[in-house]
């Protein structure tokens, strides 16, 4: 067997006073890190299999597990980490492109964390949500540019489909096969009862979900994994994935070992089968072009439904959203560097995109530049974390917000970021069905409602403290924006004064 | 129902399409109106003129016929359906398409089949006449692909990159040499009786509709390409 140059990242410990060997930790671990030897009568563990997943460590009856960083080292050097030493010694080993899995972990600037807040005091008092009437309602989608009224008061202009949402919070896509069946009802269910959607990402919708089909975003993406008119019909809205923020500039691939019985009829395709989606959609080349695969999406729905259209946060972004604006496209999505995904190359997914605190300060302000911000709606991506961060978006300019990892958090992930392995122990990133089978729906869009309601009653506080009672009056109001620790170049793009000022 | 295509936008005329009760539908006079039959099912449409691209995307099972030239995009994700071009076609023709059948007298553009897909019932054809450009059966995922090569006398009738990416499907390309620099995933053969049975049914149905003869086109060699891997890319990767 060759010499292994790389250490396991992680150790595992296990306190032998408090194991009872009751071999839980055996039976949940789908990297067979633990495994009990009737000889020896212990439990034993194999570090290097560990992924940090922490499912045996919150399903150990007597708390004797710790997953801790491996201390073994190697020589300390500022240029050559550790990690940037292991991906030379892994793909020496095996010639291949570095695989990872969920957002850009590295040490970028969070944008939200050098944002602040405004709070009214003395001459604009503020609001308490809990006795006085918030708004948190928006409507994506087109806004008329004005409005004209008939003799009898009744409303004279001609209004395009929009979506209605009770909170700024939107599901992102994420589709069936990167994620399991119980994790898409569990959304599915949770934004039904929110109020607000989900989204199929590109891998199809399930026949039994088609009964959430007004809470549902249909994707349409590259490979055009089960779409058809059903399809299309059932969904509140369709969108068209022209990137990720994961990943811009290349596609999407599902390998074929995640293709069993229900995905594959829900994708449409054989079993066993890759799918793959490619990076362009390659009858796009262009904004008339994109403008055609809106338009003709709208043509099959006979103009019934918002189309979105979601790209990546890229240098250019103003730029294109203009364009995109311009497209017949309803809602524009931005997905920042910092998005999650179930599998993407580690190079584009570190290096690649831009924050998105600066592609929508950018956007929003291109769009108002040039008289086109009413044209579409902007939803943004790509981490947001908190209440705090949505609020703060919407301030620079957002009409609403998609979260992802946030919702997966809700639903267990503990973010060990390894779901292109297919093996995640909390049922959410796999389709083994042993493992589906942990994610209880019932209890996962419970979860998914208990955060959101949560995140909106922040919200109203966070409203109330500026004396703004409606998301409609907080949109693009940056006065309520200050920056701390930016250079004079970052204020200008996010359009914030710093703190103090 | 006849509906005159003249100086009508698209818009409109698809709503005259999609509203006539009538099954059979005759447009007139088309001048690049696009969307024509668009996620349209059961209806027969044809068309006098050159429809605009993207005729027949996402059709769910109607005919559409058209005397003329099509553009690009024609059937566009489709899921079932027929679609006769008695002329050229441009590119992109049959993307993603699902199942049903697209018949091209002459020639096509880039990208002809690209991603198109089978899946239990479902099972596409696409049969040119002429020739094609490039990429033909880009990451094609399934069905069947047939280029017949009509007046390329023996030349091979398709472009550079055929087969990228294919994983799935087969084509059948009608030359006396075999195309060049395939990708190394995809094996190219020479199709014998076996394999002619498979297209006979397809070629048989372009023959009878365009005036051809079916013994006469099947005649000649045919190429064979099928993919070697329903996975090409599982080498590619390394766990982070």
């Amino acid at each position: 067997m060759a010499l292994n140059y790389f250490q396991p990242l992680f150790d595992v410990i296990r306190d032998k006073d408090r194991c009872i060997k009751c071999q839980a930790c055996a039976r949940q671990c789908a990297n067979e890190v633990h495994r009990y030897d009737g000889d020896l009568d212990k439990m034993i563990s194999n570090s290097q299999q560990c992924v940090d997943c922490q499912r045996c460590v919150c399903i150990c009856p007597t708390s004797a597990l710790k997953i801790v960083d491996n201390p073994n080292k190697f020589r300390n050097n500022s240029n050559w980490s550790q990690q940037t030493m292991t991906e030379v010694y892994k793909q020496a080993e095996t010639g291949g492109v570095l695989l990872s899995a969920m957002g850009n972990p590295k040490e970028y600037p969070v944008y939200w964390d050098k944002i602040l807040l405004n709070a009214s005091q003395v001459t604009n008092p503020p609001i308490d949500p809990l006795r006085e009437p918030m708004e948190t309602k928006v409507f994506l989608g087109k806004k008329p540019k004005d409005v004209t009224f008939n003799e009898d008061g009744s409303v004279n202009t001609e209004t395009t489909p929009t979506l209605e949402l009770s909170t700024p919070i939107m599901f992102s896509a994420m589709s069936y096969g990167s994620i399991s069946r119980n994790a898409h009802e569990s959304l599915a269910r949770a934004a039904t009862e929110l109020g607000i959607f989900y989204n199929t990402g590109e891998g199809g919708l399930h026949k039994d979900f088609y009964q959430y089909g007004a809470n549902t975003i249909v994707q349409v993406a590259s490979g055009r994994f089960g779409v058809f008119k059903d399809y299309l019909e059932t969904g509140a809205a369709i969108e068209i994935k022209m990137g990720q923020g994961a990943k811009p500039g290349i596609g999407g691939h599902l390998p074929g070992a995640k293709i069993l019985e229900d995905v594959s009829r829900t994708r449409m395709i054989p079993m066993g089968t890759d799918a793959i989606s490619p990076a362009p959609h390659h009858d796009i080349y262009s904004i008339e072009d994109l403008r055609q695969l809106v338009l003709s999406l709208k043509e099959a729905t006979e103009y019934k439904k918002p189309v979105i259209v979601k790209i990546a946060a890229v240098h250019n972004v103003a730029a294109i959203a203009s364009g995109i604006a311009r497209s017949g496209a309803d809602i524009i999505a931005i997905d920042g560097y910092r998005g999650g995904t179930g599998a993407a190359p580690t190079r584009i997914r570190d290096n690649v995109g831009i924050p998105i605190e600066l592609a929508l300060a950018s956007v929003d302000q291109r769009l108002r530049d040039e008289g086109i911000r009413n044209e579409v709606s902007v939803v943004v991506a790509g981490s947001i974390r908190s209440s705090s961060d949505v609020v703060k978006a919407i301030a620079l300019g957002a009409d609403a917000c998609y979260i992802g990892t946030a919702a997966l958090l809700a639903l267990g992930c503990h973010l060990c970021r390894s779901c292109q392995t297919g093996k995640c122990n909390w049922g959410i990133a796999t389709q083994r069905p042993d493992l589906v089978k942990r994610l209880n729906p019932n209890i996962g869009y419970e979860r998914l409602v208990n955060l959101v309601h949560a995140w909106d009653h922040e919200i109203k506080e966070m409203m109330g403290g500026m004396g703004i009672n409606s998301v409609e009056a907080l949109r693009g109001n940056r006065l309520m924006l200050r920056g701390i620790g930016l250079n004079e170049k970052e204020l200008e793009i996010l359009g914030i004064q710093h703190a103090g000022q | 129902m006849v509906i005159n295509a003249n100086e009508v936008g698209y818009y409109d005329l698809n709503k005259k399409i999609v509203e006539c009760t009538d099954k059979d539908i005759t447009v007139t006079g088309a001048m690049g109106q696009r969307y024509i039959g668009c996620g349209v099912s059961g209806k027969k449409i044809t068309v006098e003129g050159t429809p605009g691209n993207a005729l027949g995307a996402y059709l769910d099972g109607s005919t559409i016929i058209v005397h003329g030239n099509g553009q690009d995009a024609i059937g566009d994700t489709m899921n079932d359906g027929e679609i006769f071009i008695h002329g050229n076609c441009g590119d992109t023709t049959g993307y993603a398409m699902r199942s049903g059948k697209i018949f091209v007298k002459g020639n096509a553009g880039y990208r002809v089949g690209i991603h198109m897909k089978e899946y239990h019932e479902f099972f596409p054809k696409i049969v040119i006449g002429g020739r094609v450009g490039d990429f033909l059966g880009e990451y094609q995922a399934g069905g069947i692909i047939v280029v017949l090569g009509i007046g390329c006398d023996g030349k091979v009738p398709v472009g550079s990159f055929c087969g990228t990416g294919m994983h799935g499907g087969r084509m059948y390309i009608r030359s006396d040499d075999a195309p060049q620099g395939l990708p190394v995933q995809v094996c190219c053969e020479v199709a014998d009786d076996s394999d002619k049975a498979n297209i006979r049914e397809y070629v048989d149905e372009f023959a009878k509709n365009f005036g051809y003869d079916t013994a006469t086109l099947l005649k000649g060699r045919f190429y064979k390409l099928s993919p070697n891997t329903a996975s090409p890319y599982k080498q590619l990767y390394t766990h982070n």
